[in-house]
């Protein structure tokens, strides 16, 4: 296939550099230069897809992010699928592969097409809505099938063989939009020595100067462009990122930057030569000045049918051939409201096809352009519009009625033009977007018609987006905004000159919202407002009619303005015919808001690094290698890496997790285990003050806890829940070793920074993290004591190192600090030595512990012995709304204590003391070999109707291979006063467990065993 | 006796058993690889004595002149350095300070500090095996750590003889420009291994000289 | 995503360095022994939530791990200054509203922090000097 509407002479295409692509499966050509919607067009096609409701044949309408219709699937592989992509962003590159996002089995034949068909009053706004919410259990099936006749495009199935990345800036100015206003005021910042950044969403920095007809300093404009842009790259201050789209501008001037850094040149970056480097990347940036230079979008006239392939905005036409050397038809009739669009007749004329009339919906047009087409021959009809466009599958004629605005009615006579293409423009709306995002209002402009953006702190507008229009306004606005953007960032001003621009004359525009039509927006054929979600004049007429007021709601009940269009052809339109309908001035009706992302991002930019092994952090004990190289599985415990359990493979059969456990439980009951407890938090504590602080922020005393004694500590929140506990060791008078939950380590510092900081910065102490400096192994076992006297001149005997006492000691010959503390019920030292030595102790531990069994057990163990010991979890067994005492521990609790610690008022509050509070007690099934599911409700009466009263839930649940049966923890209202007595447990299966309510104490319940 | 109110214990053997830096499991899992032009080069600092100060900044620089012939940074998010270069002190918080010294001195620092501030309100606590410094180089280290901190790393916010601490990817990092040509990581023992890779994955396109 | 001056560090940071602590300026009853169940449960749960003026407690968590107060706008979300513990807010809601009566302009430096000024750049000219 040839490219038709190709010209052969200007545009910024490389003819001799000849692309091939591929279109809904189609092969075509096109030039290196092009957009992918620019080869279409010049390749003819006119379908590029079918609308999201009505499934009505659409064609390119606009040439860049404002671009409704030609939205695509890209990418000739699953893996490099990327939905929603404007093909007038995309660059043409060979091997280009796209699909229309909607129509099946395609564009030119869609099945779906008879919902359109059907049309008119069936499908009104809200008709989702109303026709599918009963009964509304049957709206889940229904969706599907809407969502699918819809298509918004698709997530590949394979993972995408690209990497992403983030970049961080801080910039003085940063300048978003590298048309006539954002390359003066980033010169104009640059040369005054600012940090600056340039972005501009397109291939080519250079904005309307890359296409425009006139001049500067008496040459092509784009030779400006080329100078200014060589000048700026080379500047040390300056950062240029062409082909990057200024995506959200969040609070507190700060920018999220979208670079597709390989998107324009292969399907995947390893295939466009950049193996190893991202595909796109998110460049976040912390601007001083932000001077938003983004320009104008030019707004289509809504008349019947413009929907067609074969309508047009005005300045696109003069883009595609202009810029890209393509005429997108063979007769033009051109239908405005202002000067500025004649020029696309004038590049059409000179492109050599026919123009076959101009209609102005102004009574006496004057402007220079308006002379100018006047002079080439060209025919205009003024007072008049296109009010309806005729053809199916493209334009193929323009019916002209003269037009009374005022009355909103057609006048006069109508006449048939003979077209192809139908280019129009009803004025230019600011693209304030950006402003937008940061919760400013637009306001509106009565003389530009149309809204600017609102004030935002430390942003400036320029240019086009701040209403100033003609090309020497917009230059020296931008040449404005960059010295004072400087000044403001601390700089003096810099001399720039401005090139010259040949000063031409506009005339006044009109306001044209809507065309009137001989029949009511209700009758007449479509005429469509926003071409992306299918909003017709009628549907914000009907919606209005139904009650609609709020723009906000409008917008919400027809779809104008939503998802990946952001309204950017349509919102201007939609709220000036909701204000007509509701008789209100725009102003009074205002704007909807515009949100971030202003075009789609690709979730892998977002995404960045932060993914597979670098997705979360994951934090290592100094023992780590062992554990992985002695076979052990893992738990997350937050970042934590933690051994869950070291399953052996015992006659070639690795180890059931729950055979792994039992046999590692029983080994600490009866001999010796060691465990990695290195991830529990640990807070040095100094200072003069540091005991009364301790017994201010715990639960129970610590007036009398000598050096060289370790205690057990419980800590609430003021209203006298459990955050978190832990043993404290005091080390010297003013000096305290605390431990905290591996989970709880961060909290509960910043816990005692806080209230140090705001409540009692009397007090002198200081608190500093040591949890990574220590790596602790816990020995623990009736054996403990043997195998660790060898390695250690230290006097462990009964009576000399007792039960919480904690000494400072060598072990296998490195300074060792070990605590006689319990967390299994048995015998247990604590040893904790510098991490960068633990290796080399575990090590030796194990050398001396072969001939005593010595047992490496995981998190899973620890949490049955614990268990078994009636030990609690905080955070499992607690979950913030259990006191110490609904825990039984009130001989934790310093009701005495001179201080009012924290937590303790609230132990009086009625709530804390009602008799029904749930207790923590022991479960015994009466079935011995079922475990109780972690979470199972209690009930008390097994044949209660649903809805039961739930009388409690199980907290911790597992299998005892020292008792040989299940066993739980849990909590039970009045659990205390209930021992012995039976609780029901009903599962989703149907089944009821029966389980008796004993002491959460199942082994050794004197504690005689840890004391040995 | 110093300051008996808290207690000394140091931490480090007298004989010479087995000793391994955080980064020692890193070493072992990454390959490591030192192309001709490598745009960032990658070290580590290992094992040096590293003790958080707290304090006042008066008595705490009368101390350390004494004790280190070294003054206090005052100012926020600076460093003092000795003129080997091997020592440091760098102010954290109004009242914290991190001191790093070569490896083995910090008992002895920590001792005769506590001697020389006496009764005075302080703090000093060891952290050395809890954390490792990495030294990060080449000509896009400033372009692996604008991809990794969101602190502004231009040297005209970030001079020689800044430091700060701040978020490192999803993790934290006392972040240290110690010379024209170098950049200091501190980062978390148990985090090191994270922090590594992140700097191994962001630095690949300009090739990684880790030695 | 804020950019917060913190009044110790004394220069500006990214919000993801900080933690919201909630109201600032919260005060536990002095005697809670004595305190009534009301005047508990109003400290315990009982919060404040303006449009417009508002004084938070934030603590600089990855950093210099102080705690301070912001005075933000809740409804532009302008941090309009911070202060450290112990300080009493400048701008207040009153003072925000006097200020309008009198036809006073806000302050429009952009600075957060009274006196605050980007000292990257007079840090750098003061180490090369």
């Amino acid at each position: 296939m040839t490219q038709t509407n190709r010209i052969d002479a200007g545009g910024r295409v490389d003819r001799a550099q000849t692309l091939e692509f591929t279109f809904n499966g189609q092969r075509y050509q096109g030039l290196k230069g092009d957009t992918l919607a620019s080869a279409l067009l010049a390749n003819g096609v006119d379908i590029v897809n079918r609308s999201f409701k009505y499934s009505r044949a659409r064609g390119i309408v606009a040439a860049g992010a404002e671009e409704p219709n030609a939205v695509v699937q890209l990418g000739a592989r699953e893996e490099t699928q990327v939905p929603n992509v404007r093909a007038t962003q995309q660059a043409l590159y060979k091997g280009l592969v796209a699909r229309s996002t909607n129509g099946w089995p395609n564009v030119q034949r869609d099945v779906m097409s008879w919902v359109g068909k059907l049309g008119g009053g069936f499908m009104p706004p809200g008709f989702y809505y109303k026709t599918f919410m009963a009964p509304a259990s049957m709206w889940m099936t229904y969706e599907k099938y809407i969502r699918k006749g819809a298509g918004l495009g698709r997530a590949p199935h394979e993972s995408d063989p690209d990497i992403y990345d983030h970049m961080h800036h801080h910039c003085d100015v940063m300048v978003i939009g590298a048309g006539p206003a954002g390359l003066a005021a980033a010169l104009s910042a640059a040369r005054a020595g600012a940090r600056v950044i340039l972005c501009d969403e397109q291939e080519e920095m250079g904005g309307s100067l890359l296409d425009t007809r006139e001049t500067l300093d008496g040459v092509a404009a784009a030779r400006w462009v080329e100078a200014t842009v060589k000048e700026l790259s080379g500047l040390e201050n300056v950062t240029l990122l062409p082909r990057t789209t200024a995506n959200g501008y969040h609070d507190h001037n700060f920018v999220t930057l979208h670079e597709r850094r390989t998107e324009h040149l292969a399907d995947t970056a390893s295939e466009a030569g950049f193996a190893g480097e991202s595909r796109a990347r998110l460049h976040r940036v912390r601007a001083g000045q932000v001077i938003l230079a983004s320009g104008t979008h030019e707004r289509p006239l809504v008349y019947a049918n413009n929907d067609l392939p074969g309508n047009m905005l005005a300045g696109a036409v003069s883009t595609y051939i202009r810029r890209y050397a393509v005429v997108p038809g063979k007769k033009l009739v051109l239908s405005t409201s202002n000067d500025h669009a004649y020029r696309a007749a004038l590049d059409w004329k000179e492109a050599g096809r026919e123009i076959v009339a101009i209609v102005d919906a102004r009574a006496n047009p004057d402007g220079d352009l308006v002379r100018q087409a006047r002079d080439s021959g060209i025919r205009v009809i003024t007072g008049s519009s296109v009010v309806e466009a005729r053809g199916g599958q493209r334009v193929t004629g323009a019916r002209v009625c003269a037009i009374d605005l005022e009355r909103f009615v057609v006048t006069g006579k109508t006449e048939e033009l003979e077209c192809d293409t139908i280019a129009s423009s009803g004025g230019y709306s600011p693209v304030v977007h950006l402003s937008s995002h940061t919760g400013t209002r637009p306001q509106w402009n009565e003389e530009l018609l149309g809204f600017v953006p609102g004030e935002v702190k430390g942003m400036i507008s320029a240019g086009g987006v701040a209403g100033h229009y003609g090309l020497d306004k917009t230059l020296a606005d931008g040449e404005r905004a960059g010295r004072e953007a400087a000044q403001k960032s601390g700089f003096s001003e810099a001399q720039i000159t401005l090139p010259a621009t040949r000063a031409r004359r506009d005339g006044p525009a009109c306001a044209l919202y809507q065309v009137p039509h001989e029949k009511t927006a209700l009758r007449a054929p479509k005429q469509f407002v926003d071409l992306q979600n299918d909003v017709t004049a009628a549907g914000i007429e009907l919606a209005t009619r139904e009650g609609f007021e709020s723009i906000e709601h409008v917008k919400r009940y027809t779809a104008l303005g939503f998802g990946t269009d952001q309204g950017k052809l349509g919102n201007i339109n939609g709220m000036a015919i909701a204000a007509r309908c509701l008789d209100r001035s725009i102003p009074e009706v205002g704007t909807t808001v515009f949100r971030p992302n202003y075009t789609p991002v690709t979730f892998g930019a977002i995404v960045g690094r932060h993914c597979g092994e670098l997705f979360d952090p994951k934090r290592y004990t100094a023992l780590h290698q062992w554990h992985v190289e002695n076979g052990a599985e893992f738990e997350d415990v937050g970042q934590w890496k933690r051994p869950w359990y070291f399953p052996r493979t015992v006659n070639g059969k690795k180890e059931t997790m729950h055979e792994a456990v039992a046999r590692e439980c029983l080994a600490v009951r009866e001999k010796v285990g060691i465990l990695d407890a290195s991830t529990l938090g640990k807070i040095d504590i100094q200072g003069p003050d540091a005991r009364e602080f301790m017994g201010r922020v715990y639960t129970n005393k610590w007036a009398q806890l000598a050096p060289g004694r370790v205690r057990y500590g419980l800590m609430c929140k003021d209203d006298g829940m459990l955050m978190d506990d832990g043993t404290t060791s005091c080390l010297a008078d003013n000096h305290f070793l605390m431990t905290t939950t591996t989970g709880g380590a961060a909290g509960v510092l910043e816990w005692l920074e806080l209230w140090h900081q705001t409540e009692w910065p009397e007090l002198q102490v200081y608190f500093n993290s040591v949890t990574d400096h220590w790596a602790t192994m816990t020995v623990t076992g009736p054996d403990a004591r043997k195998l660790l006297s060898e390695l250690t001149d230290l006097d462990l005997d009964k009576e000399s190192f007792k039960f919480m006492d904690w000494r400072d000691a060598v072990v296998a010959d490195v300074p060792a600090r070990i605590f006689r503390i319990s967390f299994t019920g048995e015998l247990a030292f604590e040893i904790n030595v510098q991490a960068n030595y633990a290796l080399h102790v575990w090590k030796k531990l194990f050398e001396h512990g072969e001939k005593h069994d010595l047992t490496p057990y995981g998190t899973e163990t620890m949490h049955v012995l614990r268990a078994e010991k009636g030990l609690i979890i905080v955070g499992q067994d607690t979950d913030g709304s259990v006191t110490p005492e609904d825990l039984g521990m009130q001989w934790a609790i310093g009701y005495d204590k001179p201080f009012p610690w924290i937590g303790k008022r609230a132990l009086s509050r009625p709530d804390t003391v009602r008799g029904d509070r749930k207790q923590f007690v022991g479960l015994k099934p009466k079935d011995p070999s079922v475990v109780l599911e972690e979470g199972a409700q209690i009930v008390f009466d097994k044949e209660q109707a649903i809805p039961m009263a739930m009388k409690g839930h199980v907290t911790s649940s597992y299998y005892s291979p020292s008792l040989g049966h299940g066993f739980a923890l849990a909590v039970v209202v009045e659990g205390r006063d209930r021992m012995g007595q039976t609780v029901y447990l009903p599962m989703p299966d149907g089944t009821v467990h029966e389980a008796e309510i004993t002491s959460p104490v199942f082994i050794d319940p004197k504690g005689e065993r840890q004391n040995v | 006796m110093s300051n008996a109110s808290a207690r000394e214990f140091n931490t480090v053997p007298a004989g010479n058993p087995g000793v391994e830096s955080p980064l020692a499991w890193s070493y072992r899992q990454q390959k490591v690889s030192s192309p001709a032009s490598a745009g960032v080069v990658l070290r580590e600092k290992a094992l040096l004595g590293h003790m958080v100060l707290r304090g006042g900044a008066i008595v705490l620089d009368e101390a350390v002149r004494q004790v280190l012939g070294m003054s206090l940074p005052a100012k926020p998010n600076t460093i003092t350095r000795d003129e080997a270069g091997e020592r440091s002190i760098q102010w954290i918080s109004p009242d914290e300070w991190l001191v790093i010294v070569p490896g083995g001195e910090e008992f002895d620092l920590e001792h005769r500090l506590r001697e020389s501030l006496g009764d005075a309100h302080f703090s000093i606590v060891n952290v050395s095996g809890g954390q490792t410094v990495l030294m990060l180089a080449g000509d896009h280290a400033r372009e692996v750590l604008m991809k990794t901190v969101s602190f502004d790393v231009h040297p005209s916010a970030f001079p020689v003889g800044k430091g700060v601490t701040t978020i490192f990817a999803k993790a934290t990092v006392v972040l240290r420009r110690a010379s024209e040509t170098e950049w200091e990581l501190v980062i978390r023992r148990s985090f090191a291994d994270y922090c590594y890779r992140w700097l191994l994955d962001a630095a690949s396109e300009y090739g990684v000289d880790s030695q | 995503m804020f950019y917060i001056h913190c009044p110790y560090c004394q220069e500006y940071r990214e919000e993801e360095e900080f933690h919201p602590r909630g109201q600032g300026h919260l005060m536990r009853p002095a005697d809670p022994d004595n305190a009534t169940d009301e005047e508990w449960g109003d400290y315990l749960f009982f919060r404040d939530n303006p449009r417009g003026i508002h004084h938070e407690l934030w603590v600089h968590s990855v950093g210099c791990r102080k705690f301070f107060n912001i005075t933000r706008n809740t409804v532009t979300y302008e941090i309009l200054e911070t202060y450290p513990m112990g300080e009493q807010p400048t701008i207040t809601a009153e003072s925000e509203k006097l200020r309008k009566e009198q036809g006073v302009q806000t302050a429009d430096g952009g600075w957060q922090t009274i006196g605050a000024q980007p000292d990257s750049r007079a840090l750098n000219e003061e180490i090369s000097s």
